[in-house]
């Protein structure tokens, strides 16, 4: 398989997953803040925070409102991680390449990004917001159906594979670290009353909240959450379980060594962290999550150099040795 | 009571390909008449419905600009093929053969000896103004001598039923999607003419374009990597890079998948690493290749392909060069170059033409302009043309001063009554005007595609039938008629 067409296959699928995970946050905002008094400090301004766009929006909007923060995490076309420039990402990555896949996806992405785009103006009041917001998390889900049921397990599929559970485990965990910020007690007493609400919020925003009380049925506790959204191995958002699935998917790869040994290590972090020492404390969290995203990094760098590499990125070594043995059977 | 009535079908003005008079099928098209008029209106509609139903699931398309917008068009058939009994075409194939030959050969003695200048059958000027003529290919030896591996010309028929050779596409030739997916489209659209077994195939084309390219490969022992080169998704012709690519079962590259390295190797970037490339199909026009050798801003193109090419370690179909003779000009001396190379009368004649660059031949053209179509050396695609008895004064004024300016740019041909055939529009069928482009492929040997694309003006009374300025197509049959 091509290079480009791995590379753009695998943009897609992550797009994709940040459409949704960032649907998800909003939803799961929206509903946590009716249910909050007005004076708490909470509000929309974290998932400015959580999404990384702090600069970009202070420069476009005066104020963090609601409207304004919704509008920008929604539909705003120059924020590259608005849920309508993701998805606008993945139609124009899969556009080139949609020869290798079957004609259901192209199809999907199509309309899901034809459908939010022609809300854009319309969807967002609090009245539809809602319905909106389950658009977007369907259509994604729906297209996640379409591949899973119309695309052969072979190259194509294995690097949507690996785009989407790469990003899930990156959403993840910044949803983690942004809201547990504002979560985990610097004095036990704070906030007291809503805490228990707050991190079944952090659940529900990964649709999380059902599996958590199957598998665990205590009451919902910070440690507890942590666990189950960072080491769960059944859950399909947690992300020891995306590492797991994509270091599965990599192993059908060619020359996945690399790769496979950051996605080890970045899970081997997840697995031996100790969560009552993290529920502690913001800053350890914090750091302890810092230190995740740059094993996602390391992770997407060892993809990217190895499958997509152009030739400036290529070890000076492969090349020569592959020119060598061609110029051998030349003779 | 049927809308199709050939009985008040009115063919008198042209030659129509499938009558030979009102209600007087020729022999070749007599039961494709009958069935057609035995429908119903409703008959009618529901094939035409099925056609466009399956040209849209089948999603063959063509991609126009508008507005600074990239639109998938849907492509325009008709569903009432046009129909050349087998005895003429065996003849056309030998034509189109010996034709595509000597050009190949008229192309290799210009990058070497230029015996044909040398001999004077060919003016030196000819060669010195041409655009296409690419120094850079010079001594080279391609694969076969050939340079001109997929050839498109265009075929018109006119008012005394002569089929001429109206221009040879030798660079990058469109088209032959549409004249496999017009076949598979009328197969499910008219089945029932089909069961008379009469109908030659037309689908060995992506198997024999496969085994040339390969043909063409450096390493013959080794099973060859053959790609297509693509412009990427904003050609209009995309769409058939795709299904040629697929149907091969071979690689779409774009340019930036390639990379040449110092060993003049062409490489592939592909998950497995970098793979080595055999034979390039390219889509690619010359100018925009290489940007170490042509423009230097392409970036469609590979740095050091050429490089690649010239040392034998890349086979490029079409050679780069090879439009040197894809030129209207040069076109004129065709015959000449038929004689000149393979000491044989040309099979196929050419449509009289009038060289600018002559005196007496411009003046007669510009004398003459409101009688004849003027075309620019090498435009494609029906642009910069002047059709002359359709032009106000004006526009032919303007023309002549552009004609003066640069003489050798411009040639002139006398506007021929191009045939018709009949298309269905509203309430019935009616004649409309149509040309054909047969593919020629040149390896080891020669072959011709069965048939070609039918184009057809869709717009009455128009001569224009290029898809980008409304026309459309048809499926093309050959047929045998038992020697009527």
């Amino acid at each position: 398989m091509l290079s480009r067409v791995a590379e753009n296959l695998y943009w897609m699928a992550r797009y994709i997953e940040r459409a949704e995970d960032t649907a998800r946050l909003v939803s799961v905002n929206s509903h946590l803040l009716l249910d909050l008094p007005h004076q708490t400090a909470l509000g929309w301004s974290t998932l400015i925070d959580i999404t990384g766009g702090d600069e970009l929006f202070d420069k476009r909007y005066d104020r963090r409102s609601e409207k304004n923060v919704v509008h920008f995490l929604c539909v705003e076309p120059d924020n590259p991680g608005s849920i309508l420039s993701s998805l606008a990402g993945a139609r124009e990555n899969l556009r080139t390449t949609r020869d290798v896949v079957s004609r259901e996806i192209w199809e999907q992405i199509n309309e899901l990004y034809l459908e939010v785009r022609d809300q854009a103006e319309n969807g967002l009041t609090p009245r539809r917001r809602d319905g909106f917001l389950k658009r977007v998390i369907r259509g994604c889900q729906a297209l996640t159906g379409v591949i899973e049921g119309t695309l052969s397990h072979l190259s194509a599929k294995t690097f949507i594979e690996l785009g989407r559970h790469l990003e899930r485990a990156d959403m993840t965990t910044r949803i983690l670290d942004v809201r547990s910020g504002n979560l985990l007690p610097k004095d036990p007493e704070e906030l007291r009353p809503f805490e228990h609400l707050q991190w079944m919020s952090v659940l529900k925003s990964l649709t999380g909240y059902q599996m958590y009380r199957q598998q665990v049925r205590l009451r919902v506790r910070g440690p507890d959450v942590l666990r189950f959204l960072l080491q769960n191995q059944h859950f399909p958002r947690a992300v020891a379980r995306s590492l797991e699935a994509l270091s599965w998917e990599l192993q059908s790869l060619p020359r996945h060594d690399r790769a496979l040994a950051a996605a080890a290590l970045v899970r081997a972090d997840v697995l031996e962290a100790d969560m009552q020492a993290l529920a502690r404390s913001t800053d350890e969290l914090h750091a302890f999550i810092d230190q995740l995203q740059i094993g996602f990094n390391n992770l997407h760098d060892a993809i990217v150099t190895t499958y997509f590499a152009r030739l400036e990125d290529t070890p000076r070594g492969l090349l020569q040795g592959e020119a060598i043995s061609e110029a051998d059977d030349e003779d | 009571m049927s809308l199709i009535d050939w009985q008040s079908y009115r063919c008198t003005d042209f030659y129509d390909e499938l009558l030979a008079a009102p209600g007087r099928p020729r022999p070749a098209a007599r039961e494709l008449c009958d069935i057609l008029a035995g429908f119903s209106p409703q008959d009618l509609a529901e094939r035409k419905a099925a056609a466009e139903i399956a040209i849209q699931t089948m999603g063959i398309t063509f991609t126009v600009y508008s507005e600074g917008s990239m639109i998938d068009r849907a492509w325009p058939f008709d569903i009432v093929p046009r129909i050349i009994p087998a005895d003429e075409w065996r003849r056309t194939e030998a034509g189109l053969k010996q034709r595509v030959e000597a050009l190949n050969l008229f192309i290799d003695d210009l990058y070497h000896d230029q015996r044909i200048i040398k001999d004077k059958v060919v003016p030196a000027e000819v060669l010195a103004q041409s655009v296409n003529f690419r120094p850079q290919c010079r001594g080279i030896d391609p694969p076969h001598h050939v340079w001109a591996h997929i050839c498109g010309s265009d075929l018109v028929r006119d008012g005394d039923g002569t089929l001429y050779v109206l221009e040879d596409n030798l660079r990058v030739p469109s088209g032959v999607s549409y004249m496999l997916e017009n076949r598979n489209v009328t197969k499910r659209v008219l089945p029932e003419v089909f069961a008379t077994g009469r109908i030659l195939p037309v689908d060995d084309y992506c198997a024999q374009l496969y085994d040339m390219l390969a043909s063409l490969s450096p390493r013959p022992h080794d099973e060859p990597q053959v790609v297509v080169l693509t412009p990427g998704i904003y050609n209009s012709a995309y769409y058939e890079h795709a299904y040629l690519a697929q149907q091969m079962g071979v690689e779409l590259v774009q340019g930036s998948d390639l990379v040449v390295d110092d060993d003049d190797i062409v490489y592939m970037r592909t998950i497995e690493g970098l793979t080595r490339v055999d034979v390039i199909y390219r889509r690619i026009d010359d100018l925009f290749l290489d940007p170490e050798v042509f423009n230097p801003d392409s970036t469609l193109g590979v740095a050091g392909l050429m490089r690649a090419w010239r040392s034998g370690k890349v086979a490029l179909a079409n050679a780069p060069g090879a439009g040197v003779a894809d030129d209207k000009v040069v076109y004129a001396f065709v015959p000449k170059i038929i004689k000149y190379y393979l000491d044989q009368e040309p099979i196929l004649p050419n449509v009289p033409s009038y060289l600018c660059m002559f005196d007496e031949d411009r003046r007669y053209v510009l004398e003459h302009l409101d009688e004849l179509v003027v075309k620019p050396a090498n435009e494609s695609g029906g642009y910069g043309m002047l059709i002359g008895p359709r032009a106000t004064p004006s526009q032919r004024a303007e023309f002549a001063e552009r004609i003066k300016a640069d003489p050798r740019n411009y040639m002139a041909q006398p506007t021929l009554d191009l045939s018709t055939a009949p298309t269905l529009c509203d309430g019935g069928t009616e004649a409309r005007h149509v040309d054909l482009r047969p593919f020629i492929l040149s390896g080891t040997d020669i072959q011709v595609t069965t048939g070609g694309l039918t184009r057809v003006a869709l717009v009455k009374d128009s001569l224009v039938v290029n898809s980008s300025q409304g026309g459309g197509s048809k499926d093309t049959w050959i047929v045998e008629t038992d020697g009527e």
